[in-house]
């Protein structure tokens, strides 16, 4: 028997850090394997790479770090992290795009802070973004839809990573939210920059996009499940998912030529990744219900003035970086009511009935 | 404007795994075996401990006084049985500390002589004041675990325009069911304590709360409370921690208490169900408190149950009695899993507070390693004060306690819900006690600080006035010399002039 004083409590929950990870990663595994189909070898080789080259820049640090590295990639942060940037990268980005988000993510974005935990903005937006900024014709550059077994094989994807695309206008194009911002700069006008766009196809995800944001429906259904197991909290989700539908309501409603309507706004996978996998980090999102719902309204009103007014067509990651900035402060003013006090934290008065 | 976004009756808490059936099926034993030797400690409840009255040889009575209650807020302790002081003198405690507190030891005749009691020809026609005294006189403490004397709550209800009286039957606890199987089989008595307990406070009516996890229970103090109408049987959510006063106050009348207050100030006074049970024992029997129902479980127990033992028994004893595996048994616990003592050793009497003894297999207790902080929140939403554990167990780390206090810490009721949901299994309620217990050390020295200070100052001002006298002593004693010097001169000069 062990004789160290140890304060109770002497039993504990189940759930541990790792099963949490791993829980996150199976809902996301419906929309990345539907991303491999839908574009093919080269896909699944750059998630492969930006995965693989995640856990190695992890353990990489954790070696400067003096610990030991096997305990932390175990707990599966680290791959999460790289799948998720995998999931946002365009699917036939060459390898070295998946390895420098990676690094971005890993030493950047979260070991420079001190590891998992301690980060103040997301390691996968902020590695989508530096890499945005720094390689923007690569990281617009969208395949068109070519589901495994129809595109080029296993070798000709291989040397599609690895050595580069060379008749990229032949197999690419442009997203839907690219075409509208396209399309606004020439003048014209909503129904018609639309004509080709199939709500249904958008939803279930047969469209160009990003590795594991095509489909609205599975990232949704992954977002979901999370929801159920208790993973993540309603509140942010609900509150970004609300902002955008009330926001571009009103704004289609004004001026239907100009503003999306709700309903392509929010049939994005984009939109749904980031709702219920981005925007939900534990880390970098507040810890009061009120603050979250908050954060949640801050990046979805951001999201809609980027896709509305700013110059990139997507805002997502921005949106959320900001936000994340927000955060501490979030937290410092929202805080829950203490038994017995008010909010400002004075006891309650007294008094006997 | 906010408060719609909490549940203003029922914050935070979790459910964990019961473990109440093992033991909630069975009778009380009553069967238990009286020990040779009885170990009581003169202290066993909140405030001074109690001086013994008795010496080594002498004979005792079974409920007869062995040591007085000292003080306003203390209690006395009795004889659980009869027989022989044999000693006086340090014995571990129960506690994780086990540290030695003075213990009266009896050697047991198994006479079980009662010493002369006087009891009311009608306990419910007895002066309010005299029901108080009385629970006084028989030691009657909280027996939820908080050992507050029972006797200085009551008077403090009478002196405070009581409104209701809650009756804590919560039993939040996991594996814990000694109160289950009391309302389950002395409803009756239990009753009787109540209607004692509110005319000795002079209040108007009680309220029982039961978590709904004993619906047994339920049913027979509802039978039991039928034909008393200021008595209501209410159930409340099985939520740990369900049985924190505070919380179920709140849930059964949405009052609050003030942070700085306490339940008198909103017109209630809380007592545990197995107080009201001692109480009535106490008036209607005059037995004094010696003895207690506990329970007995955990893996490592092979009967598991719930047992009416004589307080002061050896714990060992009393597992010996449940059939403890001893190769099985990881950790021994003194209360309940959420909020009880480890203790090193089972060679400790079983005191009032003990409302359990849980040994713990190896697969109960769970010891994974220490991960980071992923800010997961889970512990925000599972605390039922309303504190944030991370932020303050992160300044704590960082030793900045004062930060922490500002977060409230000293708000904490080391409930320990936190540290049960966190997914890093980061020992957050070991963190808030350490702090806790830091900041009373550092108040201790402020305070040890600012008495030397106040001796360096009054000496120095001694030492000043001493000087100043010693100054004007010997400047009167100059002046005096120079004084009789010029009259020696001008007497001299006198001479002087009349021989001339």
């Amino acid at each position: 028997m062990n004789t160290k004083p140890i304060s109770g409590p002497h039993i504990a929950a189940i759930r541990r850090v790792d099963q949490i990870m791993r829980q996150v990663i199976l809902a996301l595994v419906p929309a990345t394997a539907f991303g491999v189909l839908l574009f093919g070898w080269p896909a699944l080789y750059l998630l492969v790479v930006t995965v693989l080259s995640a856990m190695l820049f992890e353990a990489f640090c954790l070696k400067l770090k003096g610990v030991a590295a096997t305990p932390s990639l175990r707990d599966g942060s680290a791959i999460l992290t790289g799948l998720l940037v995998a999931m946002t990268l365009p699917p036939w980005a060459p390898w070295w795009i998946g390895v420098a988000g990676s690094a971005i993510a890993i030493v950047l974005g979260k070991q420079v802070y001190g590891g998992l935990g301690q980060n103040v903005f997301n390691p996968a937006m902020l590695a989508r973004v530096a890499l945005l900024i720094s390689f923007p014709i690569e990281m617009t550059t969208w395949a068109n839809v070519t589901p495994l077994f129809t595109g080029p094989g296993l070798i000709d994807s291989f040397a599609l990573t690895f050595f580069g695309l060379d008749s990229t206008d032949a197999v690419t194009g442009a997203t839907t939210l690219g075409l509208v911002k396209t399309g606004f700069s020439q003048n014209l006008t909503l129904p018609g920059i639309l004509a080709d766009y199939s709500s249904f196809l958008a939803m279930i995800g047969w469209e160009r996009g990003s590795l594991g944001e095509t489909s609205t429906l599975l990232v949704l259904g992954g977002g979901v499940w999370l929801l159920r197991k208790g993973v993540i909290q309603w509140h942010i989700p609900v509150s970004l998912l609300a902002t955008v539908a009330v926001l571009s309501s009103l704004f289609h409603l004004w001026d239907g030529a100009h503003y999306l309507s709700p309903w392509v706004h929010l049939n994005s996978g984009a939109l749904m990744l980031v709702a219920f996998f981005i925007a939900t980090d534990y880390v970098t999102s507040p810890n009061t219900p009120l603050g979250q719902l908050i954060f949640g309204a801050g990046c979805g009103l951001l999201i809609f003035v980027i896709r509305s007014w700013g110059g990139y067509p997507e805002g997502t990651g921005f949106a959320v970086l900001l936000m994340n900035a927000v955060t501490p402060l979030i937290d410092h003013y929202i805080r829950p009511r203490i038994y017995g006090r008010y909010r400002n934290g004075k006891p309650l008065d007294i008094s006997n009935p | 404007m906010l408060a719609f976004l909490e549940n203003p009756r029922l914050r935070g808490g979790i459910h964990a795994e019961e473990h109440k059936q093992e033991t909630c099926g069975q009778t009380i034993a009553s069967d238990f075996p009286l020990p040779k030797k009885l170990y009581i400690p003169v202290q066993q409840h909140v405030g001074k401990p109690a001086e013994p009255v008795v010496k080594v040889g002498d004979k005792v009575l079974k409920g007869q006084l062995l040591a007085y209650s000292q003080g306003t807020i203390s209690a006395p302790v009795h004889a659980p049985t009869s027989g022989k002081i044999i000693d006086v003198q340090d014995f571990p405690a129960p506690h994780p500390s086990a540290l030695p507190v003075r213990t009266v030891i009896i050697e047991t005749d198994g006479l079980e002589q009662w010493a002369p009691g006087n009891l009311p020809d009608d306990p419910f026609a007895m002066a309010p004041d005299q029901i108080c005294t009385r629970v006084g006189e028989a030691g009657v403490v909280g027996l939820g675990g908080a050992v507050f004397p029972s006797a200085v709550k009551l008077s403090l209800g009478r002196k405070n325009q009581i409104h209701t009286l809650l009756i804590n039957a919560g039993e939040c606890e996991p594996y814990l069911t000694c109160d289950d199987r009391l309302m389950r089989e002395r409803a009756g008595e239990i009753v009787s304590g109540i209607r004692l307990m509110l005319r000795g406070m002079e209040a108007p009516k009680a309220m029982v709360g039961i978590e709904d996890n004993k619906p047994e229970a339920y049913q027979v103090m509802l039978a039991a409370c039928r034909e008393f109408d200021n008595i209501s049987v209410e159930q409340v959510p099985t939520r740990y921690p369900m049985g924190w006063d505070r919380q179920m106050l709140r849930y059964l009348t949405g009052q609050e208490i003030p942070a700085d207050g306490r339940a008198t100030d909103i017109g209630v006074v809380v007592h545990n169900v197995a107080t009201a049970h001692a109480v009535y024992k106490a008036i209607c029997l005059g037995q004094p408190l010696i003895s207690r129902v506990v329970t007995v479980s955990g893996g490592a127990v092979g009967k598991p149950r719930n047992v009416e033992v004589p307080i002061g028994t050896l714990m060992s004893e009393v597992l010996a009695f449940c059939d403890l595996d001893k190769s099985k048994l990881a950790r021994l616990i003194m209360g309940g899993p959420m909020m009880g003592d480890a203790l090193p050793f089972a060679e400790v009497p079983v005191v009032k507070a003990c409302n359990g003894i849980l040994a713990l297999s190896r697969d109960e207790i769970e010891e994974p390693e220490v991960q980071a902080c992923i800010r997961c929140s889970s512990c925000v939403t599972a605390c039922p004060v309303g504190l944030l554990p991370l932020e303050m167990a992160s300044r704590i780390k960082a030793n900045q306690l004062d930060s922490a206090v500002d977060l409230g810490l000293k708000d904490c009721i080391s409930c320990g819900t936190c540290s049960y949901v966190c997914p890093s299994n980061i020992p957050l309620v070991h963190y808030f006690k350490f702090a806790s217990g830091e900041l009373v050390k550092r108040q201790q020295a402020e305070h040890k600080a600012e008495q030397t200070k106040r001796l360096m100052n009054d000496r120095n001002e001694r030492m000043e006035r001493i000087r100043l006298e010693a100054e004007a002593e010997a400047q009167r004693a100059a002046e005096a010399r120079a004084a009789r010097m010029a009259a020696q001169a001008a007497a001299q000069q006198q001479k002087v002039e009349e021989s001339a």
